[in-house]
């Protein structure tokens, strides 16, 4: 079975089209893969448009789980971070943690939610060993906010310079209970169950099918990955289960109604997600255009095969069963104007106050670096992407004289493809930003040219300890000031190429960087370009 | 058939089973919502005298319970029905619980619990509970290094064809 689900796999893959526009509106003749395809055919047909809508589980950085004070912890013995209420014995109660209705009230803040004063817990019934309660503690008939907007920005693909701001509406936010982590044992037909995640609290973001692609989801997830990282309400490392998607897709001929969505489960980062919802449009228009149909099934994406395989697992549709939760009233939020009189203020959650303590906001951020520093809204974007990158850069700026508007392009260019080249995050950099600051100064100073600058910092890379004065005085790329040495060299570089001078005075001016770059070498790179441009050039006109 | 006339009045824990006619306990409740009682001198609020009334049983109430219905329930409650009068209990409980509909809850707004109009504690985010792995796994049947040991993933339930208890509930 596993060898035709490859086969499949690795023929959808070789026909699939990598690049999905930005509506989405995917001719079916524009795929190109169908030669005999008719003309009669490829002009009738209404273009296909997919749907996407994303459900994410975030999961709340708390010290405590969310209705029992055991400890929250990624890696623990198994079963050591589990309390009475958790393994769900008889006679324990749920008591709700403070600081998880604190997160959730900052994440529906930040994504501009209505937060609803009373909301309401409810049971989810299903059966699986990892839930030992047989329920799980959420928020269905009243959650804690609604009706919110996420504001996100990608490139568009095929257009590498130009940003698009879209926004995608947030249905509602929701507190409920993490289950625990279920490890089969295929041999032993067995599964061994680990309930220390039992519990822990979760916000779920669930977010309205206004999508059309998987980079534009890939970019609604990271923007809500940044602002909860920014207020704190959850780290949201996917790589850790911190924040889980899953993704809902459909598609249909603009114009018509709907189709049929399937829902995607198992996907592990943003990269994937995008590959995910872009596989699963590609198999959804393929089977609809061979006559097939979409079932509306859950679907398991494999991240090695690049496909998504079906979960038949699940038998027929699911009734949950839901009702409220009888053991907790409704939770009760506060804002200045409510503020109860005779309650203590531990007691009180006050929207009002939370909202004067949320920190910037990514999109806010963004814009301050923009008037503070004139750079590009585009390069503000992958300043925050990189964690600790802004620091850096604001780092170099405070210390070098350099404007901020070419400082960028060493930390954009040089910097970030250095680390990105040798797989480091920004804390594990060779070169701190003092070093760069300096080697910029002595760019700015005159004291060396832009060339030399690039070796030295290529020196500096190696992380030996040398600072960048001492690595120019090693290599002794000072910048050539000497006028009538350049000259020279200028001169024996145009005697030795003579071909390459009669065509550039025959007017083939591009045939002068090749003269350039010779020169450049001659010097080891110590002359300023621009000088070497002028020089050449003068006495080419000669 | 009997039954109480409800209100919000009470609060108690109703006992009883489908098979007799019920009685609700009812406990001291507290509140000012309560019925007057007959005698203001008296302890407590218990009614002096029963207030039982009859209810009319309608021809809705008898109901019959389908087979693909209770398919559905056994596998949503993992609970077996095994035989006819399995069933016949089922269709009682049914009929019994749809007294409900004889009240009157116009303009009454439904309660979810008797603890809706509490205040919901808020508990600060200090850890005080865990580590009891060794206690936790003195209940388990099976255990392999400190993990519980369950079964393979969902195990599907035979087909309905296939099952061999006998329903007749096709009358």
């Amino acid at each position: 079975m596993a060898a035709s689900i490859l086969r499949r796999c690795r023929a959808s893959l070789q026909a699939r089209h990598r690049r999905v526009g930005v509506i989405a509106a995917l001719q079916s003749g524009a795929l190109g893969r169908r030669p005999e395809s008719s003309p009669a055919r490829e002009s009738g047909v209404a273009p296909w448009v997919a749907v996407v809508g994303l459900e994410i589980h975030a999961q709340i950085s708390s010290n405590s789980k969310l209705f029992s004070s055991s400890q929250v912890q990624f890696v623990a013995p198994p079963n050591s971070l589990v309390s009475f209420f958790d393994a769900s014995l008889p006679g324990t109660l749920p008591v709700l943690n403070k600081r998880c209705v604190e997160a959730a009230v900052m994440t529906s803040l930040a994504l501009n939610c209505s937060i609803n004063k009373k909301s309401l817990f409810d049971r989810k019934h299903y059966f699986y060993a990892d839930l030992p309660a047989g329920y799980q503690i959420t928020q269905q008939r009243l959650p804690i906010a609604v009706n919110g907007r996420l504001s996100y920005s990608f490139w568009e693909s095929g257009k590498k310079d130009r940003m698009v701001t879209r926004s995608v509406r947030i249905k509602q936010i929701q507190l409920e209970q993490d289950s625990g982590k279920s490890l089969h044992d295929d041999i032993r037909s067995q599964t061994l169950i680990d309930l220390n995640r039992a519990g822990v609290g979760l916000m779920e973001v669930v977010m309205e099918p206004d999508m059309s692609s998987g980079e534009e989801a890939a970019a609604a997830v990271r923007e809500l990955q940044l602002i909860l990282q920014t207020l704190g309400s959850s780290q949201a490392i996917m790589a850790e289960g911190q924040l889980r998607v899953d993704a809902n897709v459909s598609v249909h001929h603009l114009g018509e109604p709907y189709g049929v969505r399937t829902e995607v489960k198992n996907i592990n980062s943003a990269r994937f997600l995008a590959r995910a919802i872009d596989y699963e449009i590609q198999r959804q228009i393929k089977e609809l255009e061979n006559g097939g149909t979409v079932l509306n099934e859950t679907r398991a994406f494999d991240h090695k095969l690049g496909c998504t395989i079906s979960m038949r697992d699940k038998e027929g549709k699911q009734d949950y069963r839901f009702m409220p939760e009888p053991n907790l009233p409704p939770l009760i939020l506060y804002d200045t104007k409510s503020l109860p009189a005779n309650t203590s203020h531990q007691q009180v959650v006050n929207i009002d106050w939370i909202r004067e303590r949320l920190p910037d906001l990514p999109s806010v951020k963004r814009e301050k670096l923009v008037e503070q520093y004139g750079i590009l809204p585009e390069h503000s974007f992958t300043l925050l992407n990189e964690e600790g990158l802004t620091e850096f850069f604001e780092n170099v700026v405070k210390q070098t004289q350099m404007n901020p508007k070419k400082v960028i392009g060493w930390i954009l260019n040089d910097t970030l493809g250095y680390l990105k080249q040798h797989n480091l995050t920004v804390k594990e950099s060779p070169v701190s930003s003092l070093f760069l600051a300096d080697l910029l100064n002595l760019q700015e100073r005159r004291a060396i040219s832009s060339s030399a600058a690039k070796q030295v910092l290529a020196e500096l890379w190696k992380g030996e300890g040398k600072t960048p004065f001492q690595i120019v005085k090693e290599k002794k790329l000072e910048l050539l000031q000497d006028q009538q040495e350049l000259e020279q060299i200028c001169q024996d570089v145009m005697d030795g190429h003579q071909e390459e001078v009669k065509e550039i005075k025959q007017g083939n001016r591009k045939v002068l960087n090749k003269l350039i770059g010779l020169v450049q070498r001659a010097t080891r790179g110590r002359a300023d370009p621009v000088l070497v441009k002028q020089t050449l050039e003068k006495r080419l006109s000669q | 058939m009997w039954v109480l006339r409800l209100g919000r009045c009470f609060s108690g824990a109703a006992s009883g089973g489908a098979s007799s006619g019920s009685r609700l306990a009812r406990a001291a409740p507290g509140g000012g919502r309560q019925e007057a009682a007959g005698d203001p001198g008296c302890k407590g609020r218990v009614f002096q005298n029963p207030t039982w009334q009859h209810v009319e049983q309608t021809p809705l109430s008898q109901k019959k319970v389908t087979v693909e219905v209770l398919d559905h329930l056994e596998r949503l409650a993992l609970v077996d029905f095994r035989n006819w009068e399995g069933v016949q209990q089922l269709e009682k409980a049914i009929q019994f619980a749809d007294q409900l509909h004889a009240v009157n809850t116009e303009g009454v707004e439904p309660m979810d619990s008797v603890l809706e109009d509490r205040c919901l504690y808020l508990r600060e985010d200090n850890i005080t509970e865990g580590n009891c792995t060794e206690e936790l796994l003195q209940n388990a049947k099976e255990k392999v290094e400190e993990y519980f040991v369950a079964p393979p993933g969902n195990i599907p339930l035979a087909k309905l064809e296939e099952r061999d208890t006998c329903l007749q509930v096709s009358k």
